[in-house]
């Protein structure tokens, strides 16, 4: 904790926060039906850790059942059903709505704003979202389905047609997703345009966009990205229900039509997708990492630059989910190029953050330690993603547990490490309290130990003959110990999350107090108190360089004399 | 953070960023761009594809007056721009209601296109992939004129009960750009259906 | 040739890049369908490319591994350092360059060596001599036909080995009858998807005789798991004995009259073909040689007659969600068609 010079204090709010009184009726009165940034912040992290504890338990089970061939822990629609609720929980009702919620909280405090542009919208966007998950959860009740457990979509979460046609799925399943979705994709196109709107005409004074925070530089790229990439799923989804009650024919083979433009236009939005879900990720890292290792970002004109070519590289890239379709020859050697080159801004990413950590001095706190996870593991997800944009290798490596093992190593190992780590280091600005240091490194490290048991493992699954989405495998293909071992770490990281799942809700009432900075950080977020007032700052503050309160702390070497 | 070193180049520098509104709208206009694209995306794959039924070729009439109504309705509505930023309210209410009619009539001749389509034709949008694609395009782009409709319609009622000036000038530019993204996507659609389709 | 030549290279320089591969062979076992494992020229390309890319990218991973490791341990934070922040460096635009150019060369030789093998493998002109297969995706099995030699069959496919001094490679044409599936044989080629309304092709020609495991790559539904595939590849002498007994029509026994009775009035017949007979349905597979088939229901279960009698009686027992309904029939019945099925050789 460091004192900083007095001028900074008439930003800062003493008073006692108006949200202390009320009854509890009017307490969740206010969050129903606020329009503070902060609070729905809250609210979307909230949800998203709700489903998150709701797609690991849909993963164990996964695991559970694919522990030794045969088994009957759950049934061939039952494991159906649970493989593509957790895809799809996992990225849109986990993934994009943390990812938002880190967004809504920190990047209007980072600017030094009084709110999102659209306080309105944000409320709007986020119980879009929120109902649109409920909807799809509603499906394991809905109807009479199979084995009681309802209507809930089985064709995978990418729902490839004519599968999710009507002759090929009869009931409500589909429907449920491409419905659930559509709601909650309004709610995200909200949010981007919020996001936007904000960052481009609300940040304070001095605050040129080559003076933010890499956080928030990095969520406009990500909403930006948003706007063109959750919208071909949209439309696709639209078409499909044409399809399915008004009689289209957009996916129907027996009309003339064809399943490979569902294809396409799913993995349109399903590769920027993973973008939409990474860049978040990198946001974190380069927010943590700097002030963990008492150094500022290297090459942050470079880190801005690698961002907006993935933005638009990604773009260029979607069909290498395609490979076995049966493109030509050079549709396919095109698309291992663009795959390939869209590695090289990441790759720059990874050398800048080394070149961070080089000359530090690094503190491994929580949040730092899974920052280093991200580190190491972003690495490896990157080499895999390489060797499966080989595209004769894919021939063989597509569909099985290798892409399994791939992305779940981008999704978990570098996307959910560093959620965590944004978590640890955030909490302390959103709820005055610190979470526990000693339950956040029993967290980490199981964490860790259970996920590289499970994922390092899994690689080889694929790489001896595994294809995903089977309920079971047959016990004389060499899989059975490999799988077993697999969903043995799937339990060691359930339990690394139930910690955190404690130390996240006990903490709130028995974290050490935090006061405004306990980090000794250097954006704008932390010159105000823990939590904020509502209205964040008290005078519009006005800044001369990407790290404000740096050029306060040290005001014989400010940043300002350095930059270009 | 209010004290600032004196002497700093910065001091007293002008700050203008964009307006919110327009950069909300912006966004928006292309996120809907994107949805328009896989739309026009599938009909033209679709183009020639069909099993059965009609072709364009045999059934689709340029809509001439409707085209040409539309996209008066951009001018009529850049006019009502300019007259509500003077405050010259009484010409923006005439420039925003010709732009009404306007839409009107294009709305009027998509319904009857679409009732001799249906009813005389045979062409409904399970009849083959045409059908499908083009009433998928074209009514996603009537609908977006039926909520542009219903922005522009409220806006006339409120000027007709006095409400308006020139500080909704910034509000009313908004809606008007949306307008203009409208007919945008209809060039678009015009081109691509009954233009080269055919 | 080149292609040779290159590939020798590629290999003598990737010691370590196959031991690493290789590996988990220690715990495979003979029917592991691995990829590690090549038995067919697409499948060996596809190997040797590999090996390659895992020692480029094994290096980069030692290379930015090791600093990264150096750097957490160089660079931590300890009790005897000074009170004032490190040293502030903003960047470098020599390193950064540097890093940049670097990454794009290596993409270069990554991607024009992957175009060499794209090519060789997708746009190799068929021999004359070649096996024409096609190959039709349902859901949940598999229909196998051989249009020269008139022969129908599912589930299980059987190949000729090809070899140096007698090349016979086997060129598949695929397509689906109703959703998307996946035709994957580790050891034989990558996958290729069945598509309905789009023919794929794909090629093969296995070096060594034997058996190949493989299944459905492509979610297709509630059975996927066991859509499973066998490949026989046999010898030029067992493979004509086998596609000329495929050919043939069934010889019809008094014996079984009954059981055949059983199968063309209880509606089998509106699925199933038996060629020479009535029975010409084409939904499911076509049953003519059952007998020559190890496994039934596309590999989910041993060919014996006791399973094939369960089969008939309640398919949910082995595949639930397979689209052969439960036919209803009485024990009786189903004594009677199963027999008639046992002739069908």
């Amino acid at each position: 904790m460091s004192d900083y010079p007095l001028t900074v204090s008439h930003v800062i709010d003493q008073s006692t926060p108006t949200s202390e009184r009320g009854t509890l009726l009017e307490k969740l009165h206010g969050w129903v039906v606020t329009v503070d940034h902060k609070r729905l912040g809250i609210l979307y992290i909230l949800y998203s850790t709700f489903f998150l504890l709701v797609a690991g338990a849909e993963a164990l089970m996964i695991r559970l059942q694919l522990a030794y061939p045969h088994i009957h822990v759950l049934s061939a629609q039952v494991y159906n059903r649970f493989f593509t609720m957790h895809g799809t929980t996992m990225v849109f009702l986990v993934g994009m709505p943390f990812l938002f919620g880190f967004a809504n909280y920190i990047v209007p405090l980072q600017i030094g704003a009084r709110d999102m542009a659209f306080p309105r919208l944000n409320a709007f966007s986020f119980w879009l979202t929120a109902f649109g998950g409920l909807l799809l959860y509603y499906s394991f009740l809905g109807g009479a389905g199979l084995y009681g457990v309802g209507n809930a979509p089985d064709v995978g979460w990418f729902a490839y047609a004519p599968l999710t046609e009507r002759s090929f799925s009869p009931g409500h399943a589909t429907d449920y997703w491409a419905l659930a979705l559509i709601v909650s994709g309004f709610g995200t196109l909200g949010t981007a345009i919020n996001i936007i709107a904000t960052v481009i005409s609300m940040r304070c004074k001095g605050m040129t966009l080559m003076r933010m925070p890499l956080f928030t530089w990095l969520l406009l790229v990500v909403s930006m990205l948003t706007l063109v990439t959750i919208t071909p799923l949209t439309a696709a989804q639209f078409m499909l229900l044409i399809d399915r009650y008004l009689g289209g024919h957009f996916f129907d083979t027996q009309a003339g039509g064809s399943s490979l433009i569902w294809i396409h236009f799913f993995w349109i939005f399903g590769h920027p997708e993973v973008y939409v879900l990474v860049l978040p990720a990198f946001a974190i890292a380069n927010e943590v990492i700097p002030v963990f290792c008492r150094k500022a970002i290297f090459g942050y004109p470079a880190m801005v630059a690698a961002s907006v070519a993935i933005m638009f590289v990604s773009l260029s890239v979607w069909a290498h989910h395609m490979f076995t379709v049966g493109m030509t020859s050079v549709s396919n050697a095109f698309f291992t190029l663009s795959t390939m080159l869209v590695g090289v801004p990441t790759g720059i990413k990874i050398f800048n953050w080394i070149a961070t950590l080089w000359g530090g001095r690094i503190r491994f706190t929580t949040p730092m330690l899974f920052c280093i996870g991200f580190l190491f593991q972003f690495l490896i997800a990157g080499l895999t993603g390489i060797m499966l944009s080989v595209s004769p290798w894919d021939w063989q490596l597509h569909n099985s547990y290798f892409v399994i093992a791939h992305f779940h190593y981008v999704l978990v190992g570098a996307i959910v490490f560093c959620i965590f780590a944004g978590i640890y280091y955030w909490y302390p600005k959103a709820t005055g309290r610190l979470m526990n240091e000693t339950l956040g490194k029993w967290h980490f490290w199981l964490f860790v130990i259970g996920f590289h048991i499970t994922f390092d493992t899994m690689h080889f699954l694929g790489l001896l003959g595994m294809p995903r989405s089977i309920y079971t495998y047959q016990p004389d293909r060499g899989w059975n110990l490999l799988n077993l071992v697999v969903s043995i770490g799937g339990l060691i990281q359930g339990i690394a999350v139930l910690i955190f799942a404690y130390n996240f809700i006990v903490s709130c009432w028995r974290g050490e107090v935090a006061g405004d900075d306990p980090w000794d950080a250097w954006t704008l977020e932390w010159a105000t108190s823990s939590p904020p007032p509502v209205y964040n700052f008290e005078e519009e503050p006005e800044v001369h360089s990407r790290r404000p309160l740096w050029d306060l702390k040290h005001p014989d070497d400010p940043d300002w004399e350095y930059e270009s | 953070m209010s004290s600032i070193p004196v002497g700093h180049p910065l001091r007293n520098v002008e700050w203008n960023l964009p307006s919110k509104r327009r950069v909300g709208m912006t966004a928006l206009i292309v996120g809907e761009s994107a949805i328009f694209t896989i739309f026009v995306i599938a009909y033209v794959f679709y183009t020639g594809k069909s099993l059965t039924g009609p072709t364009p070729a045999q059934v689709l009439e340029i809509p001439i007056l409707a085209t040409i109504c539309l996209l008066s309705s951009s001018i009529t509505i850049w006019r009502a721009e300019k007259a509500i930023e003077d405050d010259r309210i009484g010409s923006f209410t005439f420039w925003l209601g010709l732009t009404i009619a306007l839409a009107a009539v294009f709305l009027r001749g998509t319904a009857l296109e679409w009732k001799k389509l249906i009813y005389q034709d045979g062409l409904t949008v399970s009849t083959n992939l045409f059908g499908t694609t083009f009433y998928s395009l074209v009514g996603l782009h009537a609908t977006h004129v039926v909520v542009g409709l219903f922005l522009l319609t409220s806006v006339f009622i409120f000027s007709l009960f006095g409400w308006v000036d020139s500080r909704q000038s910034e509000r009313f530019g908004v809606i008007a750009l949306y307008w203009h993204f409208v007919d945008a996507v209809w060039i678009v659609v015009f081109t691509v259906v009954y233009l080269i389709g055919r | 040739m080149q292609t040779l030549r290159a590939q020798s290279l590629i290999r003598r320089s990737s010691g370590a890049a196959w031991l690493l591969l290789t590996g988990p062979m220690l715990i495979a076992q003979g029917t592991t369908p691995s990829t590690l494992a090549p038995a067919s020229t697409p499948a060996h390309q596809i190997f040797d490319l590999s090996i390659f890319v895992v020692a480029i990218t094994g290096g980069i991973f030692l290379v930015v591994g090791g600093l990264l490791a150096v750097a957490l341990y160089r660079f931590r934070a300890r009790k005897t350092d000074p009170m004032a922040e490190p040293a502030q460096i903003y960047g470098s635009t020599q390193i950064e360059l540097a890093w940049t150019v670097i990454p794009v060369l290596i993409v270069v030789v990554l991607f024009l060596t992957t175009a060499r093998i794209i090519f060789a493998i997708q746009d190799v002109q068929k021999p004359t001599t070649a096996l024409d297969v096609t190959v039709i995706g349902h859901q949940f099995w598999w229909e196998f036909r051989y249009p020269k030699y008139g022969v129908v069959t599912a589930n299980e496919l059987h190949v000729p080995v090809s070899s140096d001094s007698a090349p016979k490679a086997t060129f598949l044409k695929l397509t689906s009858a109703d959703v998307n599936h996946s035709f994957w044989i580790p050891q034989l080629a990558g996958k290729t998807d069945l598509i309905a309304n789009h023919v794929n092709t794909m090629w093969m020609d296995p070096r060594k005789t034997g058996l190949y495991l493989g299944q459905c790559a492509q979610f297709c539904g509630s059975q996927h798991a066991m859509m499973l595939l066998r490949v026989y590849v046999d010898t030029p002498e067992q493979f004509d004995a086998w596609i000329k007994s495929q050919a043939q029509p069934t010889q019809q026994g008094p014996a079984v009259e009954a059981g055949r009775n059983v199968f063309e009035r209880q509606a089998c017949m509106n699925c199933h073909t038996v060629s020479g007979t009535a029975a010409t349905g084409r939904f499911g597979p076509d049953l003519t040689h059952l007998m020559s088939r190890a496994t039934l229901a596309s590999g989910a279960m041993d060919n014996t007659p006791a399973n094939l009698r369960e089969w008939i009686k309640s398919p949910d027992t082995f595949k639930r969600g397979a689209l052969m309904p439960a036919m209803q029939l009485t024990d009786e019945q189903l004594d009677q068609v199963t027999a008639y099925l046992e002739t069908l050789k």
